[in-house]
């Protein structure tokens, strides 16, 4: 298929069943305790149709809009790591007979999904989150299994975030690859439909099974004029320029302090993050003893734990644990894996519960750059 | 079902001997249950060892890397896994895991003098790089081991740094921090012997392996004496859960103690060793 295609709004519904016919779980935006999450969905009355959201530093609600966008709003606190990186995952079990030990994969899930309205930040995360657990030398089996089978079908934002930067870190809002399928929605006289981009050969053949027809000029340029829009329209900005060493000479900054006075080191921000890849491991056993299983959960590189070796822990301070968060997210990950790993989708400053705000503290230590705490 | 190459799966072995060093340090040898072969390791490389149902934490490897037949671990108990591991008996089965990480530079010393200071089980991976030198000894030049330990009763390895200091081809200094009347050697910091010991500084690969704090101060010492920040290497210490570069605890701001070390030439880390809390 050559250009563009239209896809009519009340022909969505059949990019869900064909999805479904595939054996794709579809995985959605859905309405659920006031916020708008990820989860399955199977016909369109499961998205959060005529919604939006509003966010700011420490808040974030949602509300109605006075039209029948599908896709209205932003990011919610869920992201895509957790079916590809769960939270929590049997790694193996084990058994003890005799003096002896044997021990079996856990079998994967192996699901199948396709995320439908993935934004073009969502799908930088996935790149970010496949340098780090998919491309180096030991790829986790687990997203590997799930990485594998994916579908996308990504959706450009119509609007822009109150905590959105992805302009800032190059990552969006016009997503321009890493998807199957990609949708525009555009509204107006009546008229309420979605311009298509097929992206790979998978997502051809799918979108050949829904109904559709080719896009005019008009209608193409009406997608592009929704995403310029959206562009302009950040919440936030991040100036990224010398970033890297900007933060790598102000390991010593005062900046780290004060953070350290209004951070409660909850971790909030760690778990929201489509890319913070951290976990542990808990070793168990059942009350026989002879049966063992290790379990990996997600974890936070701001609890006490999570540094400690013999002796203490290595980040004792509340200060150093926000300056390793962030000097990792916007430097040191750059070093690590080629990229940031912030996709600017704001999801840590909206969801700190006291509004701790990523770009700001950039901006900060940025102002005095090069001062010194009096700490030694 | 996936099937999946997997990182996470440890390997079964059997403890074939265990004892103790000194009161809170024991060495244990192993060896796969199956009577396969170890892995090949390099001097300075550690494996995360597994007790059933209670944990796994990475231990450096303590053996010679040319026995084959055989893996050698040293470590202290002093967390719930590490006590658990102290506790198991001859014939008992651990997993293990590895071998992971950077090692010791024993190929680059070779025709140089080396330096090999240590503290606390700071000697046990060192361990598997001197028997390594000593097994080529005339392939290197002069080899000096320093050793610091907290008291006499905290000396690792006595028996062994005896056999060492009788060889007329190794100079072997031992001192530890406190003492009663009985010891007859030094009392002191090991950092003091770096400029006693006798060695080219331009021709000298150091290895230094201990507290973060030794290993800051032995490294300046040897810039002191003229020793250039490439030649000295140390071997990092970080919390670890994976050993593979995917849990992130071992960050070393750019670095993953895990992979990128344990063993690090000083120019890499020198700059963050001077932060506190990286």
């Amino acid at each position: 298929m050559d250009g563009e295609a239209i896809l009519e709004y009340t022909d969505l519904s059949q990019l869900l069943s064909v999805l479904h016919g595939y054996g794709y779980t579809v995985i959605g935006p859905t309405l659920r305790d006031g916020a708008i999450v990820y989860d399955e969905v199977e016909t369109l009355a499961d998205f959060p149709v005529g919604y939006t959201d509003v966010q700011d530093a420490g808040t974030y609600r949602v509300a109605r809009r006075t039209d029948d966008a599908v896709f209205g709003y932003t990011v919610g606190p869920h992201s895509y790591k957790q079916f590809l990186h769960p939270a929590v995952v049997s790694l193996w079990e084990a058994t003890r007979t005799d003096g002896e030990m044997t021990i079996r994969t856990t079998p994967a899930p192996g699901a199948k999904y396709a995320f439908l309205g993935a934004r073009s930040c969502e799908l930088h995360a996935l790149a970010v989150q496949d340098r780090v657990l998919y491309q180096g030398a030991y790829p986790d089996p687990v997203y590997a299994a799930v990485r594998e089978s994916l579908f996308i079908v990504a959706v450009n934002c119509a609007h822009a975030g109150g905590t959105c930067f992805c302009v800032s870190m190059g990552t969006g809002p016009h997503a321009t690859s890493g998807f199957d399928l990609s949708l525009t929605e555009v509204q107006g006289e009546g008229a309420h439909y979605f311009v298509v981009e097929v992206g790979s050969e998978r997502g051809g053949e799918i979108f050949r099974q829904v109904p559709h027809r080719a896009a005019n000029a008009d209608e193409s340029a009406a997608a592009e004029r929704v995403v310029a829009e959206v562009a302009g329209q950040m919440g936030r900005t991040l100036d990224t320029d010398d970033l890297r060493d900007m933060l790598y000479r102000n390991l010593e900054h005062p900046r780290w302090e004060e953070i350290e006075r209004r951070c409660l080191s909850c971790g909030n921000c760690t778990l929201v993050c489509p890319t913070c890849f951290c976990t542990t491991v808990n070793d168990v056993t059942d009350l026989s003893g002879q049966h063992a299983e290790r379990v990996r959960t997600w974890d936070s590189c701001f609890t006490a734990d999570f540094s400690y070796i013999h002796g203490g822990s290595v980040r004792a301070s509340v200060r150093s644990r926000y300056r390793q968060w962030m000097t990792h997210k916007l430097a040191s990950w750059i070093d690590q894996f080629g990229t940031a790993g912030c996709v600017g989708c704001g999801r840590c400053v909206t969801w700190c519960p006291v509004g701790i705000d990523i770009t700001e503290e950039v901006r900060g230590i940025r102002l005095t750059d090069g001062a010194l705490s009096g700490q030694p | 079902m996936i099937e999946r190459t997997d990182p996470w799966i440890p390997e079964s072995y059997h403890i074939v001997k265990t004892w103790r060093e000194i009161p809170d340090t024991f060495t244990m040898e192993l060896k796969p249950t199956d009577g396969r072969e170890i892995p090949r390791f390099a001097s300075g490389q550690f494996n995360m060892l597994y007790v059933f149902g209670v944990g796994e934490i990475p231990v450096s490897i303590s053996g010679d890397p040319s026995q084959r037949g055989i893996l050698t671990h040293t470590t202290r108990a002093v967390g719930a896994v590490s006590r658990a591991l102290c506790d198991l008996k001859e014939g008992a089965v651990v997993g293990v895991r590895g071998p992971y990480g950077s090692h010791w530079p024993v190929a680059e010393a070779m025709g140089k003098d080396v330096v090999i200071a240590a503290g606390g089980l700071g000697l046990a991976p060192l361990r598997s790089a001197v028997r390594e030198i000593v097994a080529a000894r005339e392939r290197f030049g002069k080899v000096s081991v320093l050793y610091g330990a907290r008291t006499v009763e905290d000396i690792l390895f006595r028996r062994e740094l005896e056999g060492w200091r009788a060889r007329f081809d190794l100079d072997v200094y031992v001192t530890v921090d406190h003492a009663d009347a009985a010891w007859r050697g030094s009392v002191g910091v090991v950092t003091r012997f770096v400029a006693r010991a006798a060695f080219n500084p331009e021709q000298v690969v150091a290895m230094v392996c201990g507290p973060e704090v030794m290993m800051r101060y032995t490294a300046r010492e040897l810039e002191k004496c003229g020793v250039v920040d490439d030649a000295i290497y140390l071997s990092m210490e970080r919390n670890m859960k994976c050993a593979v570069g995917l849990c992130g605890h071992c960050q070393f701001q750019q670095f993953f103690v895990c992979k990128d070390g344990p063993v690090f030439a000083y120019h890499r880390v020198k700059s963050l060793l001077a932060k506190g809390e990286i």
